[in-house]
Parts: C-alpha cells; structure tokens; sequence
C-alpha cells in the first residue's frame, strides 16, 4: 500500500478527478453535487458517488453508538474516520487510478470542521486524515446559519436530527437553538478551513439554478484536458465485488 | 498516576491528572499467554487488597461486533483496520480505562497501543501516522512485554489453538501456505516489538520460561509501581 500523501500539498498522481462538496446541512451542497452528477452524466462521462457515513463497514456501528447515545467526541470522530478510510480504499482510489471521474459529498474537511467543534484537538484531527488525498476540486457552499435553519424547518426532513443539531454538546435544550449553536460554530471552523486549505467558496443564498451554472463553468474548466475513460456504455461497472459480512446482530 | 500524561495529541476535553489508579499493560504477539497471566496477576492483587480491573483488544461494547464482522469478511484495508483498532481503544479508555483510574483501580491490559503500532507499521512500513493516530492515549505507568521467538510460538500456537487467518497476516500474502505465513508474520511482528521494547523501555519478559518463572517475573516488575507499596515492604519485615 503507498505512504500517506500529505493532504495539503500535493496533488494526487491518478488519472482520474476527484470533486467534492462541503458545507453545513442545509448549505444545498447536496443538490448541487446532484446536479453536477446529472450534467457530467449527460455529457457522456462515467461518474462515481460517494457519501460521508456510508460505508457498509461501520455504518452500522455508528448509528448504534448514535442511538445509546455513547459516543465520544473521539469515537465519533475516528468511526467517520474509518468509514472514510474504508471509502477511500474501495470506492474512490479504484475509479480513481482508472482515470474516471468520483464525486464525493463530504470530504475529510467535515472531519476538521465537526469534531474539532465536538471538542478534539485540531492538529490531531489532521494527522488522522494524513492518509487521505487532496480532491482535484473542493467547493465551499457558504450559507448564513439563519438560511440553513429555514431551509431545514421547510424541507422534508422537518425535525433536526439529535447529533446534527449538536445535542450530545448539551449546548441548550431547545433542538433549533443547540443546532443554532452548534452550526454556527462550524461555520466558524469552516472559515479557517477555507482558507487554510484553499476551498472555492461558492455563494449558497443564490438561486439552485445560478449555482449549479457557476459550478459547471469552474468544473468544465477544471476538466479542460481530462481524458475521461469507460469501459461500457449504459451499465454500471462493477469494479470491486464485496465479500459478505456476516451481520453482527 | 499522578501525573497521567497522554501520548501524543490528547484529549482536549479531558484531564489526566487526577488519575489515582496505575496502568499496566501487557503486550506481546499472539500466543504468549497473556490472558493466563493477567487472571494471575488479578487474582495476586485482588488478594492484597488492590481493586483491579481488566480491560482488552477489541473488547469495548461499542467496536467488538463490528471487528469481528470486519475480520470475518477479509475486506480490510489497513488504515480502517488501524482505524477500528483505535476506535475500540478510545471507547475502552474513555468509558473504562480513564473511570476506572479515576476511582483508584489497577488497570491491567491485555495488549496496549503498542500491538496496533506493530500491526500498522508490518502493513505500512510506516509509523508516524499510526502513532499520531493513538496520541489520545495514556502512557501507561508499566509496559510487560512477554517475548517469544517465532519458532517456539509456532509449536505453542499449533499444539493448542491453531493458526488463524489474521493471526497468519494472510492479508499481506507473505507465504506460500498458513504456516509460512504465520511465521513471517510473526517474526515481522516480534521484530518490531523487539525495536519498541527499547524504545519506549518495556520490561522484558521470556515467555518460554515456565508459567510459574514468568508470573514471579511479572509480579515483581509490578510491585514497584503499586500504591503504598513501601508499607507493605515495611509490614512484611515487620511481621518476618
């Protein structure tokens, strides 16, 4: 296995492009990676998604631990750090070094931003995600926490969920007013982010359509001189077949 | 320990300082007998009085299953491998280990942070990541290692538990077969430990001596670093 490439330096030395989105919930980030997913589609390439917390391995174990409500700011962040690690290894490197295009929602900057909040040091944070490598592209969606909350309270989702609103912080009982708090000081830790590892800051208060405009402009950029690669045309490729995992429970 | 003091990077939001316990880990390569030994060990401080708790490898309530899962399905990579490791070892520190040595008990562990360094650098070649990873532990106040060399551990593992998949680092293809595999995994393992063992000044232990030879061996690395363990020398000579 190759050493860890340091994270903010060097680009990595695949073929393929890696594209990521960050911001807090309620940002649109997730909307614009959509769309951006639906346009790269259409012009003929072949795209992989991948999403923070998802992975088989300890997705599981994290909604456990989310539910007994026993996880600690440092068990908290390394099971996101091994899902990461365990993205990283089979969805995102494989498509990578074949030269197609990954889509990610969420990177480590999550990491840096959230659990340095929930309370672990910063530096270490940061060496734990030492192994990861730098996106080709990494967009910021800034959004005013009041936009957020609204956006939130109107959606779908209605209610905030007990972590994502910062609740195990005992920040205040009521769950707007924790997630208030909790995502402003995350916003606060994603402006030190921005800056430090130079994300493009995209304006989230715009309309969905000028946003995604602006993000394909700076993408079709981006991918002047990408040879894009597919084996197939219209199915998906399987490169990596699971083995089964027995259930722990 | 009085002045508990944490590896690396800490815990932010947690203070070591007034951990009135003693920590004391056990380390060693797989096969040695440090579960055998640390039943005695507890027993042997139970009898004097000493509150004690144990505390092992992948025990934790939180990672156990998802470990066994992981392992079961050979999908490893070694950063999530490492990475499971640690979260198992940062949820028995923070609602075991850290409790525990707060409350005054001897903590006896069964592998230390120690045996993930070993495992990550055999698969890495690397050991800064790996330790920074673990800069959230404590030091613990006492490190035994129990050495074997690999032909011996060999015999012992196949005369009673036979080698296992992980145990044989099949993931890394080092052999031909099971048993080459075990004992280039091992000896990579035991080499490592051996370089640790001055590094970070483990006592060392020889595991092949006779179970009775290692406990006495243990039990007197041990003795120094016990609370009031000046007043029991001097009731001892006392009632001699």
């Amino acid at each position: 296995m190759t050493e860890p490439h340091g994270v903010k330096d060097a680009a990595h030395p695949y073929p393929g492009k890696l594209i990521i989105v960050e911001g807090i919930d309620g940002s649109g980030k997730s909307t614009q990676l959509l769309l951006l997913h639906k346009w790269l589609e259409s012009k003929g390439y072949k795209v992989f998604f991948t999403e923070w917390n998802s992975s088989d391995l300890v997705k599981d174990t994290t909604k456990r631990g989310k539910k007994t409500k026993s996880l600690t700011p440092t068990t908290f962040s390394l099971l996101h750090a091994t899902d990461f690690a365990s993205r990283l290894y089979h969805q995102i490197l494989p498509p990578l070094k074949a030269g197609m295009l990954v889509l990610a929602d969420r990177y480590m900057y999550t990491a840096f931003a959230r659990d340095v909040v929930r309370g672990v040091s910063r530096e270490w944070v940061r060496k734990l995600y030492r192994f990861a490598i730098k996106p080709d592209m990494a967009f910021y969606y800034r959004v005013p926490i009041e936009v957020a909350i609204s956006r939130l309270l109107r959606g779908t989702r209605g209610q905030f969920k007990y972590y994502e609103a910062g609740m195990d912080m005992n920040l205040s009982p009521d769950v707007t007013e924790s997630f208030r708090l909790f995502q402003s000081q995350i916003l606060a830790e994603y402006e030190k982010i921005v800056e430090e590892f130079g994300l493009l800051t995209m304006d989230a208060t715009l309309d969905i359509e000028t946003q995604q405009e602006q993000m394909r402009t700076l993408v079709e950029d981006a991918l002047r001189g990408y040879k894009p690669k597919r084996g197939t045309y219209g199915r998906r490729t399987l490169f990596w077949r699971r083995f089964d995992v027995p259930r722990s429970e | 320990m009085a002045d508990g003091r944490f590896f690396g990077d800490g815990l932010t939001y947690l203070d070591p300082s007034d951990l009135k316990g003693k920590l004391i880990a056990i380390e060693g390569t797989d096969g040695v007998g440090r579960s055998t030994h640390i039943e005695m060990l507890q027993e042997w401080l139970e009898v004097q009085g000493y509150g004690v708790i144990t505390t092992g490898w992948t025990r934790s309530n939180l990672m156990s299953k998802t470990i066994e899962a992981a392992k079961a399905g050979n999908i490893l990579d070694h950063w999530s491998l490492s990475l499971l490791y640690a979260t198992d070892f940062a949820d028995r520190l923070e609602h075991q280990i850290i409790p525990a040595l707060r409350s005054g008990f001897i903590v006896l562990a069964d592998r230390y942070i120690y045996t993930a360094f070993a495992r990550d650098f055999v698969r890495s070649g690397n050991r800064a990541w790996i330790r920074d990873v673990f800069g959230f532990a404590l030091i613990p106040d006492l490190v035994c290692y129990l050495r074997i060399d690999v032909d011996t551990l060999a015999l012992r593992v196949i005369e009673t538990t036979g080698m296992n998949y992980w145990e044989s680092g099949m993931d890394l293809r080092l052999g031909a077969d099971l048993y080459e595999s075990f004992k280039k995994y091992q000896s990579l393992l035991i080499e490592e430990f051996d370089k640790m063992a001055e590094e970070f000044r483990f006592n060392v232990v020889d595991a092949r001596k006779s179970p009775e030879d290692i406990q006495e061996e243990l039990r007197a690395h041990i003795m120094p670093v016990l609370p009031g363990h000046k007043r029991m020398v001097d009731l001892e000579r006392v009632s001699g």
